[in-house]
């Protein structure tokens, strides 16, 4: 199989690579980029586990091509912190313990991070429906909406 | 396999007819790359529409919404003016599949599919919609309704390629509603799903109406004799009554692990019966 060429940006870098047709972006982050964060939970877009932004949306990557991403622009968790500068998700994530094994994390804080983009100020319902496509099988969910929540209320400036 | 990201719809025609038997088209990729990863999937070409122009866009034009193949059902709920004017297709499309399913899957695609149970489709058939083909034969518009023709399949020729879903402008006082049954909250496929459309006369009174069943059957039902009832009426609790009986009596389902022939049956009266209050309620509120 012949390999394609592919010019994208990740985290704003700009990034190129070489993948077959029909290599999924997620096995590009992970075997071909060693961005290992975006992870593998069922590879049907059940899950939600290797949740990026693509163009500003936020997909399963394990449902995108990688020849797809040419002249796109991915976010992965790997974007997330600055340095050791967690961003309020991740720290909240920590506070409120919303993961165990932590596999479906970094899918959470990735489609929680676009909620929040696109409303600042959810209702628990608006969070239980825009993360039942992330899939966890340690929490029973109710820390990371409260997570999801105090995070919420953080960057929006609010008292705690 | 290989992979191709044409940029005219001509190209990507002619790609698909090179290779009639063994190719696919990609734009959300929501059932297609799952597809992929079986290990009988077996194909030698993908062609990805999503660079040519006008694909990823809505469109208003004389003809009514064009909407581009490869535009993600997300993107219908964000434009303002579509939502206004047919609720019931993009409440339909948008039940489908997780946020992340959202932001890459088409009402093209769960069109083509040609899945009994896909949701966006009894809202096209209810509305009327009309799919912009194009091919090695040439351009033709055929209605949304006879491009599934039996489960999984479709009367699109070899190389032919949807290339738009055109909602027409609704007439003044027109309401658009779809509902379906899942056993839980989201993210499921639907047991039964019911679209309505009509419209209303000055008066209040219902001056046509259009139904459309999905999941009680190989393709969408479209049970005329039930919506007439509702023409000339106001929708008393005497029609509906009637209504939901004509509509359960036009289902006919299947038994499988989702849904008995005789609960599905029932429940394709109930939520028609509900859908079209819901149009009903909501040609009032336009103008």
């Amino acid at each position: 199989m012949t390999t394609i060429a592919v010019s994208t940006t990740i985290n704003g870098d700009d990034v190129e690579y070489l993948c077959h047709a029909d290599e999924s972006l997620l096995d590009v982050l992970r075997n071909r980029l060693g961005l290992m964060g975006s992870k593998e939970g069922c590879g049907t877009g059940d899950c939600g586990a290797c949740s990026t932004m693509l163009d500003g949306r936020i997909v399963c990557s394990c449902l995108v091509l990688g020849a797809e991403a040419e002249g796109r622009e991915i976010e992965t968790i790997e974007g997330m912190a600055h340095g050791h500068d967690l961003h309020p998700l991740q720290t909240k994530f920590l506070e409120h313990a919303a993961l165990q094994c932590g596999i479906c994390t970094p899918g959470f804080l990735m489609a929680a991070k676009a909620l929040l983009d696109v409303n600042p100020d959810p209702t628990e319902e608006e969070i239980r429906f825009w993360l039942a496509g992330n899939l966890c099988r340690c929490t029973g969910y109710d820390k990371i909406v409260r997570a999801v929540q105090d995070a919420a209320a953080e960057m929006r400036g609010d008292a705690a | 396999m290989r992979y191709e990201r044409p940029e005219t719809l001509e190209d990507a025609v002619g790609l698909l007819s090179a290779t009639p038997e063994r190719s696919h088209i990609l734009a959300g990729g929501t059932d297609l790359l799952v597809r992929m990863k079986n290990d009988d999937f077996d194909a030698d070409l993908v062609v990805d529409i999503k660079r040519i122009a006008g694909m990823g866009e809505i469109a208003r034009t004389d003809a009514g919404f064009v909407i581009g193949a490869a535009v993600p059902c997300a993107k219908l709920a964000e434009d303002a003016a579509l939502v206004a004017a047919w609720p019931g297709v993009v409440e339909a499309a948008n039940l489908i599949g997780s946020t992340q399913i959202q932001s890459r899957c088409t009402m093209t695609g769960n069109l083509c599919n040609a899945g009994p149970a896909a949701d966006s489709v009894p809202a096209l058939v209810a509305v009327d919609a009309r799919v912009k083909i194009v091919g090695p034969e040439g351009n033709r518009i055929i209605p949304a309704r006879d491009v599934p023709v039996g489960p999984g399949q479709t009367s699109l020729a070899p190389g032919e390629i949807v290339a738009a879903i055109v909602l027409p402008e609704p007439a003044p006082q027109t309401g658009s509603a779809y509902l379906r049954f899942i056993p839980r909250t989201e993210m499921d496929i639907a047991v039964v799903g019911t679209a309505v459309v009509l419209t209303r006369d000055a008066d209040g009174t219902v001056a046509s109406a259009r139904v459309a069943l999905g999941a009680v059957g190989p393709r969408v039902i479209v049970p005329d004799d039930a919506a007439q009832m509702l023409v000339g009426t106001t929708l008393d609790d005497d029609t509906l009554a009637r209504f939901e009986a004509a509509c359960s009596d036009a289902a006919t389902p299947i038994d499988d692990k989702r849904g008995t022939v005789a609960f599905r049956k029932e429940v394709a009266g109930v939520l028609a019966r509900r859908a079209a209050k819901i149009a009903y309620d909501r040609a009032g509120e336009t103008q």
